[in-house]
């Protein structure tokens, strides 16, 4: 009788936990063990401390949890959508995140460390002994704040990355000389790439929270609860243990916050006014709007000189010429920019050690070469025979054909598509951000998780790159004028 | 003699174009090349100015020899591109040049000369031929006729002993053919040869010192122009002054 009871409940159990909407919780799995990664044996289903964190809140809730992948960056802006009720694979307690979202009382405890080569385990200690040097760190993290700190209190140059992987083999191969980041990932990267050493006194102390919509309190502050009663238990305790990142910080940390919980919950640190965080980061979006005009007219530069030899070498070269030419058209206009830079950069890495900015400009250069090239031949192809062979009865060298008659025709005809493809070089330099060059959209970036908000960040940039473009195409516009009326 | 043409052949892919093509032309004449099209006109124009290479046979104005095959050295095919001038069927004047420009452009960058004595001589060939006030006009804007002229002055700019015009009379109305003729009866004074081809009779016939008449690749008939144009001899030479087609091979 006993037996069949239990086997009721249980049965009642699953159906009011199946019946009951899924707790959809969101988190990077890029971001990887011990947080949240695709389990090796069946890469559809996640794992990691806050993994299970997570499942014991759904229990908790009597829901069943289902995971959604978002990028890291991307968590604050996806959970006011809607897109999952919380997130929360190494979510940071910052005041800004506290600001304009429902945040969970923090549930573990971590501290950033500097991570170097072992053999620069004595010089560079702290941020005093790297001043001039280069130290990386995840952007739009606490770690990254730190360091603009540093950067203004010690002269250390701060290069930010879009993941945690790569900073470390940057270290390794002297990119860096250090990495700001939590000691969970200093850890994780240490088992992972030989050589490093990571310094044993924190930089600063940091705490993971759960973050969910703004109006959303009254899921949270059952959460709270929820995370409360299982740190009282142990199963926390059991779970970073199984993770191997239990440490002697936690035991503390948890009495600190179930004190201070219990004593009327989290009073949010104030902010700054939104105004004056915005004032902040002004001059940074210039800074980085310099940073996008010269990289984009350099490689525009590049890919003009690189294209008009591609071009000749594909109308007047040899058949070899020709083929080889033809085959890089082919291959950088068939497979993605974003290969590209990465194979530049990361690729090459143990042939030619590129600086980044220096990648960024070879990578986005040599990829638009081979579009303007398409467009010099074009226009070259499409200067009349005719005009040719009278100037050849006329005594001209072909290099002097080239240059008095051939040229001068083909780039007015090139003129248009080229000012369309220097806005979208314009646009396009983007995507180095990925090579840690920090430009225009990645500092908005930064600021936009920073400030906890999108819509003023965006404006900024959109505005700043319409500053860009438009005069360009206004000047285009103009000299095309200009020829036509002239040859009218 | 200024011009020399020994057993010219010419095949494109399988088709034979000129098929052993011979003639000789004189100091000052003034030559017409007739025939249907097809025949090879065009192409043994092209090939005196070496714009396309012949297969075998001689090429050689004022001793500067041309080599089959497109062979020539370099320093050769200098020497013959200073005595040979072309006027195309369509002119190809350059586009993004002022007529002026147009005449400068050869004389400045190959004969190197100065940019005061280039623009003077270029100001009196467009006086001559009756189009000064054309001289800043881009090629767009003028009509065939005015095109042809500053095309025929480009070509005259280097001065070259042999001129080679490809259907100059093919866009113009009776009026302006004589005009043209006449042009070229001034340009033929003073010992340059012309050689051009056309569909007009009686413009050979009006100004012509000699004319070919090409059939197949090959010259059927060639003579004083009143006499060959009056009395044709050759099948091929009647369907022309027919404007009929004709079957070879019954004379």
């Amino acid at each position: 009788m006993k037996r069949c009871l239990f086997f009721a409940f249980c049965i009642l159990h699953f159906a009011f936990a199946a019946l009951a909407a899924p707790f959809r919780w969101g988190g990077d799995a890029e971001g990887g063990a011990p947080y949240v990664e695709a389990d090796p044996n069946n890469p559809s289903i996640v794992r990691g401390f806050d993994v299970e964190v997570a499942a014991e809140i759904a229990k908790g809730l009597g829901r069943v949890p289902e995971f959604v992948q978002v990028q890291f960056t991307a968590i604050d802006q996806s959970v006011e959508r809607g897109d999952f009720e919380i997130g929360m694979s190494g979510v940071e307690d910052t005041p800004a995140r506290r600001a304009s979202h429902a945040a969970t009382i923090p549930y573990f405890e971590f501290h950033e460390v500097l991570t170097v080569r072992a053999e620069d385990r004595d010089r560079y200690r702290s941020f005093a002994d790297l001043r001039g040097h280069k130290v990386g760190t995840l952007a739009g993290t606490i770690a990254y704040d730190k360091l603009l700190e540093a950067e203004r209190e010690y002269g250390i140059q701060v290069v930010s990355y879009d993941d945690d992987v790569h900073p470390y083999t940057d270290v390794r191969e002297g990119r860096l000389d250090a990495v700001l980041l939590d000691n969970i990932i200093a850890a994780r990267s240490e088992r992972r790439v030989s050589g490093l050493y990571t310094q044993p006194a924190p930089v600063a102390t940091g705490h993971y929270i759960g973050v969910l919509a703004k109006s959303n309190t009254k899921l949270r502050d059952r959460i709270n609860e929820i995370l409360e009663a299982r740190m009282r238990d142990g199963t926390l305790e059991r779970i970073y243990r199984k993770w191997n990142i239990w440490d002697a910080y936690q035991p503390t940390f948890f009495a600190a916050t179930l004190s201070s919980s219990s004593s009327g919950g989290q009073a949010p640190t104030p902010v700054a006014s939104k105004m004056r965080q915005i004032f902040r980061y002004i001059p940074s979006l210039l800074k980085a709007s310099v940073v996008t005009i010269v990289l984009s007219c350099v490689s525009m530069a590049l890919a003009v000189f690189a294209g008009i030899l591609i071009a000749s070498g594909r109308v007047y070269g040899g058949t070899i010429t020709r083929a080889l030419l033809t085959g890089y058209v082919e291959v950088v206009r068939g497979t993605p920019v974003l290969l590209q830079l990465f194979v530049l950069y990361y690729g090459l890495a143990s042939v030619i050690r590129l600086p980044a900015f220096l990648a960024a400009l070879l990578g986005l250069g040599l990829n638009y070469a081979a579009y303007e090239s398409e467009i010099y031949r074009g226009a070259l192809e499409a200067v009349p025979r005719g005009q040719l062979e009278a100037a050849r009865t006329l005594g001209f060298t072909e290099r002097q054909i080239f240059t008095l008659v051939r040229g001068p025709q083909a780039f007015r005809l090139a003129l248009a598509p080229m000012t369309n493809d220097f806005v979208a070089l314009l646009k396009d330099s983007s995507l180095v951000s990925v090579l840690t060059v920090v430009e225009l959209t990645k500092q908005t970036s930064i600021f936009a998780t920073n400030i906890g908000n999108w819509a003023i960040p965006g404006a900024l940039c959109a505005a700043l790159y319409l500053v860009l473009s438009l005069p360009l195409s206004r000047l285009a516009g103009r000299l095309e004028e200009k020829w036509r009326a002239a040859s009218e | 003699m200024i011009l020399h043409v020994e057993q010219l052949r010419l095949s494109r892919g399988a088709r034979e174009v000129l098929r052993g093509v011979s003639f000789q032309v004189d100091r000052g004449e003034l030559l017409v090349l007739m025939g249907l099209s097809g025949g090879g006109k065009t192409t043994i124009l092209r090939a005196i100015a070496a714009l396309e290479a012949f297969d075998s046979g001689a090429i050689a104005v004022e001793g500067v020899s041309l080599a089959p095959r497109g062979a020539t050295p370099k320093s050769q095919l200098r020497e013959l591109r200073r005595r040979v001038g072309m006027v195309f069927q369509m002119h190809s004047l350059f586009e993004h040049l002022s007529a002026i420009d147009n005449i400068t452009l050869a004389p400045l960058h190959v004969a190197r000369t100065t940019r005061g004595d280039a623009e003077q001589r270029a100001a009196e060939l467009l006086d001559s031929l009756g189009i000064s006030h054309r001289r800043n006009a881009f090629p767009r804007e003028l009509s065939g006729g005015e095109a042809q002229r500053v095309a025929i002055a480009r070509a005259m700019a280097m001065d070259p002993p042999l001129l080679l015009m490809d259907e100059p009379t093919a866009s113009l109305d009776p009026a302006r053919r004589h005009e043209l003729g006449e042009t070229l009866v001034e340009l033929t004074r003073g010992g340059r040869t012309l050689i051009v081809t056309t569909h007009d009779d009686d413009f050979a016939r009006d100004f012509a010192t000699r004319v070919l008449i090409l059939a197949e690749g090959e010259i059927v008939e060639e003579g004083d122009p009143r006499e060959v144009l009056t009395n044709p001899k050759h099948a091929a030479t009647r369907a022309l002054l027919q404007g009929a087609p004709v079957l070879f091979g019954q004379p």
